[in-house]
């Protein structure tokens, strides 16, 4: 094992710095002398210089992380290349599951799908949370009672939340929410019922069920504005308005970026609200990525496709990675600004 | 008292009514009862917001910004606190009523043998019992790990720290689902234990472990404990497990709170994990039961299962909601 490999050139009296450094410049910059100071070759020395005891401590990490980490990412890399069934020995296939998802045609539906979801929740959850937060960050009194009734619904669990609104989007007239719109004279809506309502009405929950999390975290970074920006911009007599605009918002610029592409990755992994709210319908109007993955692996009557489902996700996997580090390269000269 | 006295600038500003500013610097404690003065001493140097004492003391900027704080609280009061609460009400309302009448404030005959019936008559117990277990078995790995591993890393030291630092932290930019096949491919057949781990605990208790967010947190919390105390400690001949044990453990109590917060709670709200690994009712968590439950028992039982799998997040949140919010506000910060 690799571990056995680093454990013997541990002691090696030249210790190559180059690639740590390149790894993590601040482990060597602080390291303390005393660690570098007794080096030498035997085994003995290694354990007194508290080789052993550094190993033992790294030891619960290297084990989980290893068996329950690293190397099933290696693994998915090399399944999503095989046929397998887990019955017979893996096959190496080529592009062959690549080509395969591609030309299932819920792949384009579950992408569609997928992208809608997340358009409309950063339609409906991108702004919302900031505005709330803006508000709150100015409440002089019970300011806590305002963030705990705000995280609430973070702390129910998924699964009973999605149940509960499930509940509250029965389409009959004397559903929940049916009820409440009759009360502004609107006629019951067919909410997870009708292929057109059925996405907007996963993402309302979604919605309901994350924002309190991103609103703590932009109360956290508005805290974290300066007082006196806010003191020389009224100097200059900026009004509330503007203040938000010039002051406010540019210092959340770098928290705002983070979440936008952070829920962006989130909200393209959806798999609870279609799951168990619609199961996909109706009509394959909710089928997203994850339930497609899930489809293959767990789901298959002729038993587990596990090369397509993993030829899937590490597709989504790369396009995320391949988004991430373009928003990041795109955004970069406007964030560090 | 310090942060009433930071802001001479400010004072200098409200020329309006220097009288009252003064008394409102000196006797601190009165100044939360007024509005237009700044909040109780923060915690943090907080002393504003966007809207100075100024503003608030402007009719054209108090009015509409106080009706809105009022309208966002009746908003947060109705969307965040009413679901629940209508869940408590319809947990002890008989099905009948709650399909007829779903929103009427007061139940017209109060069940309270829902709550007995979801507990023993469908063993809500039983999964009851097991969320625990996968919540008390997940914290206490995750802890394990990130304590051990973020002290190794980050106080110890060794020389390929870099390197495997680098490898947890690069687990933090594949997506979970790339996870999904291979890791349940891993519980069938695990390495050197032979037996396959379905349906036993382990199968959730391990992956969890495996937490790189962890251990960044708790090796940045390591990193920012001064150094001066481990050298002293190793000069006194202390070794490895006595600066473990004696020194770092107990000064990294603020962290291994924030960790085990979000061990417990993303314990009790996993889903597609343990519905994956955990296919027999008898030792699946709430979450995975209670969607199978929906067909089978009656709507007032039904609901009143669902209230009771949301009591415990919520006892824990309003107990350490100071934690919580930390930690969600954490979240962020590293993350940003």
């Amino acid at each position: 094992m690799g571990l056995v490999r680093m454990l013997h050139s541990a002691p090696a009296p030249t210790p190559c710095f180059p690639t740590k450094d390149l790894l993590l410049m601040t482990t060597i910059a602080k390291a303390p002398p005393s660690t570098r100071v007794r080096q030498r070759r035997t085994p003995m020395t290694w354990v007194r210089g508290g080789g052993l005891s550094n190993l033992v401590f790294l030891l619960p990490l290297l084990f989980i992380f290893g068996a329950f980490s690293w190397w099933p990412i290696v693994q998915a890399v090399v399944m999503s290349f095989q046929k397998t069934n887990l019955v017979t020995p893996a096959l190496f296939v080529g592009w062959d599951n690549f080509a395969r998802v591609l030309r299932d045609p819920l792949f384009f539906t579950a992408i569609k799908n997928t992208g809608y979801f997340a358009l409309l929740a950063l339609i409906f959850g991108y702004p919302v949370p900031l505005v709330v937060a803006v508000l709150m960050s100015e409440v002089r009194k019970w300011k806590g009672i305002f963030s705990a009734l705000a995280y609430l619904p973070v702390v129910v669990p998924p699964v009973v939340a999605v149940l509960l609104w499930k509940f509250f989007y029965d389409a009959s007239p004397t559903g929940v929410f049916n009820v409440m719109l009759s009360w502004f004279g609107i006629g019951p809506q067919p909410w997870i019922q009708s292929a057109a309502s059925a996405m907007p009405s996963l993402v309302l929950e979604a919605t309901w069920a994350a924002a309190g999390g991103t609103i703590i975290i932009y109360l956290a970074a508005l805290t974290g504005v300066a007082p006196e920006l806010y003191d020389a911009a009224e100097v200059d007599g900026a009004s509330i308005w503007r203040k938000i605009w010039h002051v406010t918002l540019p210092q959340l610029r770098g928290v705002l970026l983070v979440t936008l592409i952070l829920q962006i990755i989130g909200t393209s992994q959806v798999f609870l609200e279609p799951f168990l709210f619609t199961g996909g319908g109706p009509a394959n109007s909710t089928v997203t990525i994850l339930q497609l993955i899930y489809r293959y692996a767990f789901q298959n009557s002729l038993g587990g496709n596990y090369g397509a489902a993993t030829a899937l996700s590490i597709m989504l996997a790369v396009f995320l990675a391949v988004l991430s580090w373009v928003y990041f390269k795109a955004t970069k000269a406007w964030s560090t600004n | 008292m310090t942060s009433t006295e930071t802001r001479p600038t400010n004072d200098a500003d409200e020329t309006p009514l220097p009288v009252r500013d003064a008394l409102g610097s000196s006797t601190q404690t009165l100044v939360s009862r007024r509005p237009r003065r700044r909040r109780k001493p923060a915690k943090e140097a907080e002393d504003r917001g966007i809207a100075s004492g100024a503003d608030w003391r402007r009719r054209s900027v108090r009015f509409p910004l106080g009706t809105s704080q009022i309208v966002l609280l009746v908003f947060l009061v109705v969307a965040g606190l009413g679901p629940i609460l209508w869940l408590a009400k319809s947990a002890i309302t008989p099905t009948q009523d709650t399909l007829r009448t779903p929103i009427a404030l007061f139940p017209h005959g109060v069940d309270w043998a829902n709550l007995a019936t979801a507990w023993s008559t469908v063993h809500i117990d039983v999964q009851f019992v097991n969320t625990l277990w996968v919540a008390l078995g997940s914290w206490l790995l995750q802890v394990l790990v990130a304590a051990t591993g973020g002290f190794a890393l980050s106080v110890l030291k060794p020389k390929y720290a870099g390197i495997v630092n680098g490898l947890v932290l690069g687990t933090l930019f594949v997506p979970a689902v790339v996870l999904l096949v291979p890791l349940y491919l891993t519980i069938l057949h695990p390495p050197l234990i032979g037996a396959s781990l379905i349906n036993t605990f382990w199968a959730v208790w391990l992956p969890a472990g495996a937490n790189a967010f962890n251990i960044l947190l708790v090796k940045r919390f390591f990193d920012n404990l001064p150094r001066e105390i481990f050298e002293a400690a190793r000069t006194d001949g202390a070794g490895p497990f006595r600066l473990f044990w004696s020194i770092v453990l107990p000064m990294s109590r603020p962290i291994l709170g924030v960790v085990s917060v979000f061990a417990i709670i993303n314990a009790w709200k996993d889903y597609l994990w343990p519905l994956l690994v955990l296919r027999d009712p008898a030792v699946q968590p709430l979450s995975v039961r209670l969607p199978t439950l929906q067909r089978a028992i009656e709507l007032d039982v039904y609901l009143a299962a669902l209230a009771i799998s949301t009591i415990i997040p919520i006892i824990l949140f309003l107990i350490f909601q100071r934690l919580f919010l930390r930690s969600a506000g954490l979240g962020g910060a590293v993350k940003g």
